[in-house]
């Protein structure tokens, strides 16, 4: 047998039916009496009745299972259409009614044909369903079902008995009656009842009961609302409202278009079944389209609701936010309980905050459940939002309700409550109650779809928090380069802005420090750089172009930040700036990218460390571990920035300064003049004491360093780690490890900035804005070296931090497990 | 498949506790109040070390004879307890791990609803179902 493919509501139906005949309750085998009395109950010769079941397979089994029970219920609807009996057919057929079943058996069946028959034919419904109300056998069945059909109509209830009381009476004559019950309907009616088997709804009566238009849309619900009396099976409720609906139907137009359908399926419904299948198939599909969804929103529903978020939000495309809809929604006094679970269902998205969409289908729900509907267990198709932004926000509310909804699938869930679809019916009374929905402040649903939503979601701002320095010099610093380079040039020494060229080398450390430490950041390094560059361009073109491609970076970094906090280890700072100095020494005499690097950092303290680190570490790598370490590195040092006197004396005034931010509560910064005192805790004394000393600033510089080195590395203690290390921890300690990269790009960036300013105060001259050129360039390449040495530093830092990390851990004592 | 699943807030007091009911409810519900013990034994002694980063996931906390205890703690404190039969031995512990990130999502989105006053008892049917989904199918489908 092939394979037999479904649709929903064929499956309703036909489990329905499988059910039904499973009198052992085996689900798995329907009776043979059972399956034979549906059969037969869909008034096809017998021959046909003995063809469908040997083409299912269940004369080969002997028994019906359940896909030789679906097989023939689809055998028999391709019969009952007229259409030859062919396997192949299972599944080529469209569109196919379903298997009409007349005799008792199948009163749900019938019933359903009997609901799904129009208002109109409800007139007839009476006879019909008389004729299709299930005997008592079939009433039984109905009661097994029954219960889950709801209350919706109330009608029903009163009509439900009488329907099976005529029930017995036309059952002889239910062939005959059949036109009465427009049987063709009952497919469509029948599956809408299998949709929402539990429907369930007893509470919705009242509301569906007035909307006889409810009818149509009743269809689905049906099966839930069945009158409570049970007698019903969950698709008998059609028959019923059906018959409630009759007299409805008469009193209230069909509200919705489905009902407009109606009338003319039932006339076809009359006529012979097979003329009435194809009316029911076309009945089926309009209705299916229609108002399959009891949940569907109605255009006017639709634009209230639209409304009512406007007055929450004015931006259709925008969110409610769960506050504001927490505050709307208890207006409509539901218990929390409810609110809450009607949020879980309309938000959708889970984001704490209601769409236009999400909106409406909270709104409904609450309509809905104000109104006696049960909330459904799962968000109705209809209601959920879209996620595909294509209709809504092209059209209008209106439109949108039509587009999102009335194309939601065709198949209702079944969990919709039986008593949804009423609710657009019920909608006029709502309507009328409008105290309800003016419970509710006004607002407007955006019909904006998820997507659109997400459009309203603001892109993230482009990353403000540039990293990227800009090497915008402070002006100070540029000034000072430019002076520095006029000084070089032999030009006036004219160093107005920066503090530091002001003062003599011999800058009282106190005085330059306060200006300094204004300056930290930014002229510490542009100070380095103006330095670097002063002497750079005697001696160490790349170190100037180092220093000022760092600046560059940096410089904004450096300018930018207030003057750096005291140092918690001065050894930091001045381990930068005596690194600095290193780097300079370094840098003019071998170009050193750490030298140099190192020297720049010193504006801001943290931040230079691993400057300062990895300068000092070319400096200080020969000093190795060990406060005592600092001398070596000044003698090493020493060598390299003597040559670089005459630039010391900008870079120790430079220095000065930096060593000064830095440590500002470095209180021996003064005594920390010989490069013996190395030792001294003043590490970023030592970068003052540079300063101070002028000529041997490179010296002091290397011994602050390494003092500072020392220093640093004395007070971590536990691991002893290399000079380099020694800062790094220290920096580690601190929060701004990584910032020495920055440091140094920002140092280099004030070398650069302050380089540009140079050729501009001499642009007129070519040599100088050759040189300028050159020095850019040398700086470039100074950058780039600082510029690796930082990543470096970072790496071996974090590095460090991590090992660091690891080490205070195991030395805590396992308190826990 | 859990025999007994519990949401404890941060006070240690139960936002959530639900077994599977064929077995006596009590002896679960007072395994979890003593399994809080160990969970706070294990927060306490993780947040010292490394500071920044906990592992949610605390895993076996105590294994008995009948069953085994799994915990897992919100970085908001909220703790939550799987109970599973300790003769389920097919469970991982990825799934258990999977298992507690899904409370963990439903959890969030009960939160998220503004309908739900922090501390109260969790009644969403949603998050219902996603535990009822954990817990160990007795009688399915019938």
């Amino acid at each position: 047998m092939e394979s037999l493919t479904l649709t929903d509501v064929e499956q309703k139906y036909y489990s329905d039916l499988f059910v039904y005949c499973d009198t052992d309750n085996t689900k798995k085998v329907a009776s043979n009496g059972r399956v034979l009395d549906l059969f037969r109950a869909a008034q096809l010769p017998s021959e046909v009745v003995l063809q469908i079941t040997e083409l299912c397979g269940a004369t080969r089994l002997g028994h019906f299972g359940r896909s030789q029970f679906y097989i023939a219920l689809k055998l028999i609807a391709i019969a009952q259409s007229g259409l030859p009996l062919r396997v192949e057919s299972l599944n080529s057929v469209k569109d196919l009614p379903l298997p009409r079943f007349v005799v008792g058996k199948n009163e749900a069946e019938a019933r359903h044909a009997a609901l799904y028959q129009d208002a109109d034919s409800q007139g007839l419904y009476p006879a019909s369903a008389a004729a299709v109300m299930p005997r008592p056998p079939g009433r039984g069945f109905q009661n097994k079902k029954a219960p889950p059909s709801s209350t919706s109509l109330p009608a029903h209830e009163v009509i439900q008995p009488l329907a099976p009381s005529i029930d017995p009476q036309p059952e002889p004559t239910s062939p005959v009656v059949s036109p009465h019950q427009s049987p063709p309907t009952s497919p469509p009616s029948w599956r809408k009842h299998k949709r929402q088997p539990s429907g369930g709804n007893a509470d919705r009566q009242p509301v569906v009961v007035p909307t006889g238009a409810v009818w149509t849309q009743f269809r689905e619900p049906q099966a839930g609302p069945v009158p409570g009396e049970g007698m019903w099976p969950s698709h008998s409720p059609p028959p019923l409202s059906q018959e409630s609906w009759v007299s409805f139907t008469a009193d209230t137009p069909p509200s919705s278009a489905i009902p407009g359908m109606h009338p003319s399926s039932v006339q076809e419904s009359t006529t012979i079944r097979t003329v009435a299948s194809a009316a029911m198939t076309n009945e089926i599909q309009r209705q299916s389209s229609g108002y399959d969804d009891p949940w569907k929103i109605t255009d006017e529903q639709r634009q209230y609701y639209i409304n009512q978020f406007k007055t929450i939000q004015s931006d259709l495309t925008g969110f409610i936010p769960g506050s504001a809809a927490k505050e709307f929604f208890t207006k409509s006094k539901l218990p929390i309980l409810e609110l809450s679970h009607i949020w879980e269902l309309s938000d959708f998205d889970k984001d704490g905050a209601l769409t236009l969409d999400e909106f409406c289908a909270a709104f409904h729900l609450v309509v809905a459940r104000k109104n006696g509907y049960d909330l459904p267990e799962k968000l109705p198709e209809s209601l959920m939002p879209k996620l595909i932004d294509l209709d809504d926000s092209a059209e209008v509310p209106e439109q949108a309700a039509d587009v999102g909804y009335s194309g939601s699938p065709v198949e209702v869930t079944p969990s919709k409550s039986p008593s949804m679809p009423s609710l657009n019916q019920a909608w006029p009374e709502m309507n009328q109650s409008n105290e309800q929905w003016e419970t509710f402040s006004e607002r407007s649903s955006s019909s904006q779809t998820l997507t659109q939503f997400d459009s309203n979601i603001a892109p993230a701002d482009p990353d403000t928090a540039i990293v990227h320095p800009v090497p915008i010099r402070m002006t100070p610093s540029k000034i000072h380069m430019q002076e520095m380079e006029l000084k070089r040039t032999g030009s006036d020494h004219n160093h107005p802005t920066s503090p530091l060229l002001a003062k003599p080398p011999e800058l009282s450390e106190e005085a330059q420090l306060p200006a300094s430490m204004k300056f930290v950041a930014a002229n510490t390094v542009g100070d380095g750089y103006s330095s670097s560059d002063s002497f750079t361009s005697d001696q160490e073109p790349i170190t100037r172009q180092r220093s000022q491609s760092g600046t560059s970076p940096e410089a904004l970094k450096v300018v930018a930040p207030p003057p750096p906090p005291p140092r918690p280890h001065p050894s930091h700072s001045r381990s930068s700036s005596l690194d600095m100095n290193r780097t300079f020494a370094a840098a003019s005499a071998a170009g050193q990218p750490q030298s140099s690097t190192i020297a720049y950092p010193p504006a801001v303290p943290p931040r230079p460390l691993p400057t300062q680190t990895s300068a000092p570490h070319t400096g200080h790598r020969a000093e190795a571990e060990g406060a005592s370490g600092g001398g070596a590195a000044l003698t090493t040092t020493s060598p390299q920035q003597i040559p670089q006197q005459p630039n010391f004396a900008d870079f120790s005034q430079f220095q000065a300064f930096a060593a000064s931010e830095q440590p500002s509560s470095l209180p021996e910064v003064d005594m920390h003049s010989e490069p013996g005192q190395v030792e001294k805790s003043s590490e970023g004394a030592g970068p003052l004491r540079t300063v101070k000393s002028d000529g041997q600033v490179d010296e002091r510089v290397s011994a602050t360093v390494n003092s500072a080195k020392g220093s640093v590395s004395g007070p971590l203690g536990p691991p002893p780690k290399p000079v380099r290390r020694r800062l790094k921890s220290e920096d580690e300690l601190r929060p701004e490890d990584e910032q020495h990269g920055p440091q140094k790009l920002n140092v280099i960036a004030a070398v650069l900035a302050t380089q540009p300013s140079i050729p501009r105060s001499v642009g007129k001259d070519k040599k100088a804005i050759q040189a300028s050129i050159r020095r850019n360039k040398e700086t470039n390449t100074v950058l780039a070296r600082l510029n690796s040495e930082l990543q470096q530093q970072l790496k071996d830092l974090l590095e460090e931090r991590i090992s660091l990390e690891v080490q205070l851990e195991q030395l805590r004592p396992f308190s826990h497990l | 498949m859990a025999v007994c699943i519990a949401v404890i807030a941060k006070e240690n007091y139960p936002l959530y506790i639900r077994s599977v009911p064929t077995q006596n409810e009590l002896k679960f519900h007072y395994t979890v109040h003593t399994s809080l013990d160990v969970v706070e034994e294990k927060i306490s002694a993780v947040g010292k070390s490394l500071g920044d980063q906990r592992e949610l996931y605390l895993g076996l906390l105590y294994p008995t004879e009948d069953y085994k205890v799994y915990g897992y703690v919100t970085n908001s404190k909220v703790k939550f307890v799987i109970v599973v039969d300790s003769s389920n031995t097919s469970l991982r512990d990825n799934e258990i791990r999977s298992m507690f990130r899904k409370l963990h999502n439903s959890f969030t989105d009960v939160m998220c609803n503004p309908f739900h006053n922090p501390g109260d008892t969790i009644q969403s049917k949603a998050f219902d179902g996603i535990v009822s989904g954990m817990m160990v199918q007795t009688a399915s489908y019938t």
